[in-house]
Order: structure tokens, then C-alpha cells, then sequence
């Protein structure tokens, strides 16, 4: 290889370096840093008096919306409300007792199993104690 | 002072160049000023764009609270913010109707392929824009259409946890996506934009304007028009009407703010993102939870996908004289998506929830 040659490869290896050295940490600058979340298992999410039959709210469960319903009997269903399609709030419909995603129209049953629509797979469904005053709700314990 | 301004930067070449200029004049020539009316209106953008900026704060505490202030206690900020989004919509439309415009006369074809991805990059860059500039009232509706957008993303093969990631600045959708949507559409995607706007309007003085060919098969070459003046000036009454088309939207169809966002409330009924995503939406609203064993969002996704790049790749498919079955393949290409996107956008608009 004559010297020419050699000093152009050499440059272009010193140039593609250069640019990998600035681009590398800017390219690591632009990705969010993966900050760990204290996992919750229980949260107060209503006082016993809130909700009336028929009615459900949302709460925050950790990072993620929960949903809580108070069925028709007084009893209550909690279960995560982000729908397993694309992540969207789902709410509870009393006429027809069923949960539904308003972004693609999908629906679930109060056991969080997915009916109709396109949800692809069930609502990780809550466990619901009154203590007290307070109706908490926590994450199942895996069988 | 002409004088002095000619010496000093060439105005003698510029003038010259401009008065080369000629567009040819037929029966399709009036497709030839939607590229112009897209350009109009993204100065349009800039202009209103760069007012909104005097008012706007990006924080999630704050970015609501600044576009209601500025629509009822700033003098005129609902005109501007209503032009801002009115003029984003028409600009969008205007985009459409140039690619299908282009699309359908072949004007890709060789030696414009340059000519077609630029323009399509900027059209992707469009959608960005849109997209991006959605959530930024940090309203109830563009908060789940984000979430719900970002996760159609993070559903692509291989790239998708990386880009979701990327884009909602961490795992969900928070301030910190705010501010990094802000930064996207008003500094990152701006920079790019103007860029390939200059390249693509050089490309378009290079080559010309392109000449269907219908109209080169008919033999006797087209007559030519003046770019300047005259097909500047036709350019100028059709910007003039559209000023009065947003003058009109603005004030008849003011845009609306919504209820502030709150990540932990059910999304709204009606909640669907703008109308040029609509059809994508209404896409994968139909499909089944399951498809051949994927599930039905990741199908769609990658069905999509593979359409856009066969559009986006159309120059090298296409029989390179726009001749012959493969060119007429093309063509119909074209016209079932022109209409594929049309019904399913109404659609999108039609089905009501139960």
C-alpha cells in the first residue's frame, strides 16, 4: 500500500472513531434510564361508604390505574384497569355489568376475562378486603 | 441599495434562476400546486407555532394551565392556537392529496426517486409533528392517544421496548414525555424538517416538474408557463383562499381543550386519535384478538408496516417508463389505498360507542 493510500485509510478510521465517540454517549443520553419501582402489593383504595352499588372508581395501584366496582349485591371486584390490548383506562358500565376499554371498544367480564374486542388476554384480577373503615386491595399471592 | 445587495449576494443569479424556471401547462397541471399549499401552510405552522411559544409551558403541572390562560385571557391566542391546529390538519390533507397526486401520475419515476423519498420522509416527518404536538395541552383525549400510539410502537418486532421506551422518555407516560415531546416538535423535528424541505425543493428545481405519461404519449410536447411570475401568482390566490379557509375554521370551529389530563382516570368514550392516524386506529380496532397465532395489534402492526414500505419503495417496483401491466398494477395499488384509507377514516368516525 503506497503511503498516500495508507494516510487516507487512516484518516477515515480516525474519523469514523471520532464520530463514534461523539455519537456513542449522545445516543446513550437519548434512552431513559431504568429507574426501579417500589412494587406494590396494597393500597387503601376507597372508604367503605364511597362508592355506592353499581359504581367503580379508579385508583392508583404503584405506577398503574387500578379499578375498583361495587356490584349491584355491595360486593367488590378489584382488578388492574389498564387494558391488555394498548394500555388504555377501562371503566365499568353498570347497565350491562361489564368492563370496557373505550379506545378500541374492547369488553371484559367482572372476572376480568376478556369477551369481545381485541383485548388479547384477561385483567389481572385484585383481591378486596374491608378492614375497617377502608376497602384495600391487594395482589393476589401466586398459587 | 439593490445595487448594493446585488454585488453582495448574487441577486442577478437568483433572478435568473427563478426565471428559468417553466412549468409545463395540461390537463393535470393543477396538481402541481399542492406541494406549494403544503409549503404555504407549514409556514403557516412556523409563524403561529413560534407565537404559541410565547405562552406555553412544558410541564406537566403547567402545560394545560398555559393553553387555557392562552385561549381566554391572551388577546387573539385562541385565533392563533385554533390556525396552529386547523393549518397542522390542512397541511396534512394538502401532504395527502401531493403524494396521491404523485403517486397516481408516476411522477417518480426516474430521475425523481430522490425527489419521492424526500417527500416522504417529510410526510413521515408531518405525521411526527402531529403526533407529537397532540399531547402537548396535556389534555384527557392526546394523553391516551399518546399512550396508546406509543404502544403500538412498542409492539414492532425487535426495536419496540427500545422505542417506547425512547419516545415516552421511561415506562409510561409522564411528564417527562411531555417535555420530551415539546423538544421533539419544536427543536428536533423542525431542524430535520427544514432541511429536507430544502433538499426536496432542489430536487425539484433540478428536475423539473414531471409530465404524465398520458400527456407525453400524446405527442406534441406540453406549452410551458412561466414560473415567475405566473404560476407564482396562481400559486398566491390559492394561498390567499386557504388563509380565508383558516380564517374561517378558526373563528366558525374554534379548537377545543378538553379536561387536563389525568393518568389514572378511564379513558373517555370518543377517545381516537387524529383523522390521519384514524384509519390505522380503525384498522386495528376490527381485528381479532388473535391472527395465525400473533396477536392481533402485533399483525396489523407489521401489515402496516410492510405496506408503507412498498409505498415508500415504489420508484424501484414500479416498471421505471410507468408502462405496461406492472405500471397499471400500481396505479390500482394506489386507488384501493386512497379508498381503503378514506372508508376505514370514516369509519373510524362513524362507529359510535355502544
Amino acid at each position: 500500500m503506497k503511503r498516500r493510500g495508507f494516510l487516507d485509510w487512516m484518516i477515515r478510521i480516525a474519523g469514523t472513531s471520532l464520530g463514534a465517540f461523539v455519537l456513542y454517549p449522545v445516543f446513550r443520553y437519548l434512552v431513559p434510564p431504568r429507574i426501579p419501582e417500589a412494587a406494590t402489593r396494597r393500597v387503601v383504595a376507597a372508604r367503605k361508604d364511597e362508592l355506592a352499588p353499581g359504581s367503580f372508581k379508579t385508583f392508583p395501584f404503584g405506577s398503574q390505574p387500578g379499578i375498583l366496582i361495587r356490584t349491584n349485591d355491595g360486593s367488590y371486584r378489584a382488578l388492574s384497569a389498564v387494558c391488555s390490548h394498548l394500555g388504555c383506562t377501562v371503566q365499568y358500565r353498570g347497565a350491562d355489568r361489564t368492563i370496557w376499554c373505550a379506545c378500541h371498544n374492547g369488553l371484559y367480564d367482572l372476572e376480568g376475562h376478556n369477551v369481545s374486542g381485541p383485548p388479547p388476554r384477561p385483567l389481572e384480577v385484585y383481591v378486596v378486603h374491608v378492614e375497617g373503615e377502608d376497602v384495600v386491595v391487594e395482589k393476589a399471592k401466586p398459587a | 441599495m439593490r445595487d448594493w445587495f446585488r454585488d453582495r449576494i448574487g441577486l442577478d443569479e437568483i433572478q435568473h434562476l427563478a426565471e428559468k424556471k417553466e412549468v409545463p401547462v395540461h390537463r393535470h397541471s393543477f396538481w402541481y400546486y399542492w406541494g406549494g399549499m403544503t409549503l404555504f401552510l407549514f409556514g403557516v405552522q412556523v409563524a403561529t407555532g413560534i407565537l404559541l411559544l410565547l405562552y406555553y409551558r412544558a410541564s406537566a403541572d403547567e402545560a394545560y394551565e398555559s393553553v387555557r390562560f392562552l385561549m381566554t385571557q391572551v388577546s387573539f391566542g385562541w385565533l392563533i392556537r385554533s390556525i396552529h391546529s386547523w393549518s397542522a390538519n390542512l397541511m396534512i390533507g394538502a401532504a395527502m392529496i401531493h403524494m396521491f397526486s404523485t403517486f397516481l401520475l408516476k411522477s417518480y419515476r426516474r430521475p425523481r426517486e430522490v425527489t419521492w423519498l424526500t417527500g416522504m420522509a417529510l410526510f413521515g416527518l408531518a405525521m411526527a409533528f402531529g403526533f407529537s404536538g397532540y399531547l402537548l395541552p396535556w389534555n384527557q383525549l392526546a394523553f391516551f392517544a399518546t399512550k396508546v400510539g406509543t404502544d403500538i410502537v412498542g409492539d414492532l418486532p425487535l426495536v419496540g421496548t427500545f422505542m417506547l421506551r425512547f419516545l415516552r422518555g421511561g415506562d409510561h407516560i409522564t411528564g417527562g414525555t411531555l417535555t420530551r415531546f415539546f423538544g421533539f416538535h419544536v427543536a428536533i423535528l423542525p431542524a430535520i424538517a427544514g432541511g429536507l424541505v430544502l433538499l426536496h425543493l432542489y430536487l425539484v428545481q433540478r428536475h423539473g416538474m414531471s409530465v404524465p405519461r398520458s400527456v407525453e404519449r400524446a405527442g406534441a410536447p406540453p406549452t410551458m408557463m412561466k414560473f415567475m411570475p405566473n404560476f407564482m401568482l396562481r400559486d398566491m390566490v390559492g394561498w390567499l383562499a386557504m388563509l380565508g379557509v383558516l380564517g374561517l375554521l378558526a373563528a366558525l370551529l374554534p379548537w377545543e381543550l378538553g379536561h387536563k389530563a389525568d393518568p389514572y382516570a378511564p379513558a373517555p368514550a370518543g377517545t381516537r386519535p387524529e383523522w390521519y392516524f384514524a384509519w390505522m386506529f380503525q384498522t386495528l380496532r376490527v381485528l381479532p384478538a388473535h391472527i395465525l397465532g400473533l396477536e392481533g395489534e402485533l399483525a396489523g402492526v407489521i401489515g402496516i408496516g410492510i405496506a408503507g414500505l412498498a409505498w415508500l419503495a415504489v420508484p424501484f417496483l414500479d416498471d421505471p417508463h410507468g408502462e405496461g401491466a406492472r405500471a397499471r398494477l400500481w396505479t390500482l395499488v394506489g386507488v384501493v389505498a386512497a379508498i381503503y384509507i378514506v372508508v376505514f377514516t370514516l369509519l373510524a368516525y362513524r362507529v359510535a360507542a355502544p
